[in-house]
């Protein structure tokens, strides 16, 4: 689907998350929480890849998971040619610096005990990047290119306001000057307006320095403005891939339909039957048999294939997979 | 007390309050100290810290007398306070002053290190088997529930019963090793948190090393109960050397510790209570103290507490 050779390759990707046993250990062992099972995509250099589905359906555990912050249970992740599985300490450290996260929580993301100064400071420390005014100056560079006051450097996080908080997640991201950026959430927790100006910079620093991105996100609204494609998640499976304009105008499972009934529309007039899903998502550790979706799928089609065969991830049109039995025939 | 001992308590007295006045005068400097001296009881607790440091570091010129020294031991044992022997003198004929001054060399010295050791073991273990989990953590926990679960005098009985007279080194060292199980309880809870917060997984995203992570991320977020817990141990320390001196397997005498200086005045509580009186109250002012300086270096070192105080501050 992509001409040039993938940044990011994430391959046949599985992590379970064992539950342990009841009774103090001595019972039968629990069902594993499956947040992540068989997940493949590729990421191409400068391209923004969206990652959408709701709470709970394994999103940011696939983001930490890629960069190794979780140990995954099998599956392959390239990225920029290393093989982040199987790369031993000094040699992770080294992809480090190529691939980083900016987290959802301005809050937690930040140690409450350092400086923007000392926060901006530890990467360069770690990787021997810059000393003395050296590393002055590429502190106050990275602070001018996230929009913060230079004046900023000495303060801690509890006097800044979570916009100001999440440029400086950004800037410590950036300080190492990596390739590829897991953003997880990176805008969920600001309010609207504050939401937009943290969208623009990153597009900005992804023009600036031909970033690849890897944005999670729970709604389609935010995805839309920067990806360039977009993957559509539900219980840790994925069950829709394709470029981000053809999603938006034919989404092939019934489930991302759902969720774009869901965007709301500026326009207090606009006429729109919105389809809300019925019930939770059901527990990862006990997903459902067959399509996992179909106990809350609206499709009208549904029959009893759908409740015991799983319907396998492929491709409908050139560049668009869903795993839907009825992706030809999607609804709307 | 003769002249040179009333100059050098005076400016003891000076001193210490000098520190506090310095300490004051430059609390405005960093939110910090700003926040210290919000609690008031932490300015006396200053002042009564400095002054007994202070005491203990100019013993000799302080002293009119040696620890001890026996003056005559027939017309001057347990004589009443006098403007000579201003706390009176013991069954040996000592003046109390003057074995209170070099006992707080002793006294404070060993509640200082017998709680360093203490807090070091004990945060160094909290936060290894906070942050490294799985067996580790088992194994050091366990440990610490055996350490809990045995009586620290038996151990210190024990440890007579080996070296006949303890060393005074051995002696703080003993009391530091076993001292260090509720830290490291209190500290393995504040990392069991702490290493799933967002920041611990970015520096470990950086490429940060356990060791880093520990030191620079997780440890000084738990400075705060880390420090409370020292202060008041300094304070636990010097009652718990106090009881074992009591009981005659401390300091050993005639070394002065405030501790064998009330066993020592216990037998004639009656008719020389100044014997006991004295170094009890002096515990008590230290231990008070240590726990005021405590509390308000709580607030201080914990830069989110400036926002709370400036809105409950005002109401308190």
């Amino acid at each position: 689907m992509i001409a040039l050779a993938p940044l990011v390759s994430v391959q046949d990707l599985v992590k379970h998350f064992p539950a342990g046993r009841a009774l103090w250990g001595l019972g039968r062992p629990r069902p594993a929480v499956r947040a992540v099972s068989h997940v493949s995509f590729d990421i191409a250099p400068g391209q923004t890849l969206g990652l959408v589905g709701e709470s709970g359906c394994g999103k940011t555990t696939l983001g930490r998971t890629i960069l190794r912050l979780i140990e995954p249970d099998a599956g392959r992740v390239i990225v920029d040619g290393a093989d982040v599985f199987a790369l031993k300490p000094p040699e992770l450290r080294a992809l480090r610096r190529r691939m980083q996260v900016v987290f959802q929580d301005p809050y937690g993301s930040l140690n409450p005990r350092m400086s923007v100064r000392q926060t901006l400071a530890e990467p360069l420390v770690i990787h021997r990047l810059a000393n003395g005014t050296e590393r002055e100056q590429r502190i106050f560079a990275l602070l001018d290119e996230v929009g913060l006051d230079r004046r900023l450097a000495g303060s801690y996080p509890h006097e800044l306001s979570g916009g100001q908080r999440q440029r400086v997640g950004i800037a410590r991201a950036l300080s190492v000057e990596p390739k590829f950026l897991v953003l997880d959430e990176a805008v969920s927790a600001l309010d609207v307006s504050v939401q937009a100006q943290v969208l623009n910079l990153l597009a900005d620093l992804q023009q600036r320095r031909r970033l690849t991105y890897l944005f999670i996100a729970h709604d389609l609204a935010v995805v839309r403005q920067i990806a360039d494609h977009v993957t559509v998640m539900y219980l840790g499976k994925i069950v829709e891939l394709a470029p981000a304009a053809e999603l938006y105008r034919g989404p092939r499972h019934p489930y991302t339909t759902s969720l774009l009934s869901a965007v709301p529309v500026p326009d207090p007039n606009a006429q729109r039957q919105r389809l809300v899903l019925a019930g939770d998502v059901p527990s990862p550790a006990h997903p459902p048999s067959g399509c996992a979706f179909h106990p809350r799928c609206p499709h009208p089609k549904k029959n009893e294939r759908c409740r015991t065969e799983e319907p396998a991830l492929r491709e409908i049109a050139p560049g668009q997979l869903a795993a839907c039995h009825f992706a030809e025939e999607p609804m709307q | 007390m003769n002249l040179r001992a009333t100059l050098a308590l005076l400016g003891a007295l000076a001193l210490a309050l000098f520190v506090v006045g310095e300490a004051r005068r430059h609390a405005a400097a960093t939110p910090a100290r700003r926040r210290f001296f919000r609690h008031r009881p932490a300015a006396w607790g200053l002042f009564v810290l400095s002054f007994f440091v202070t005491l203990a570091i100019a013993a000799p010129w302080v002293a009119p007398y040696g620890p001890s020294v026996t003056l005559e031991i027939v017309t001057l044992k347990n004589q009443p306070p006098s403007l000579l022997h201003p706390l009176g003198t013991d069954l040996y004929s000592r003046d109390v002053w003057s074995r209170l001054v070099y006992g707080s060399r002793v006294s404070l010295s060993i509640g200082a290190l017998a709680m360093l050791v203490a807090v070091t073991v004990g945060a160094v273990v909290g936060a290894v088997a906070g942050y490294v989990r799985r067996w580790v953590d088992t194994a050091l926990m366990r440990l610490v529930d055996v350490g809990l679960a045995v009586p620290r005098i038996f151990l210190m009985l024990m440890a007579i019963a080996l070296w006949q007279r303890l060393p005074l080194a051995l002696f703080v060292l003993l009391i530091g090793l076993t001292g260090w199980f509720g830290t490291s309880r209190l500290v393995r809870a504040e990392v069991l948190t702490l290493r799933e917060r967002d920041f611990v997984a970015a520096a470990r995203g950086l490429g940060a090393g356990p060791a880093r992570i520990i030191l620079r991320h997780v440890l000084p977020n738990v400075a705060a109960p880390i420090i409370v817990s020292a202060a008041l141990g300094i304070g636990n320390v010097m009652l718990l050397e106090a009881g074992l001196s009591f009981l005659g397997i401390g300091v050993p005498p005639p070394l002065p510790s405030w501790g064998n200086m009330i066993a020592d005045g216990a037998a004639q509580l009656a008719t020389a209570p100044w014997t006991t009186l004295f170094p009890g109250l002096a515990i008590a002012l230290v231990v008070m103290a240590l726990n005021a300086v405590g509390d308000a270096l709580r607030d201080a070192l914990d830069p989110r507490r400036e926002a709370e105080w400036d809105t409950d501050g005002a109401t308190l």
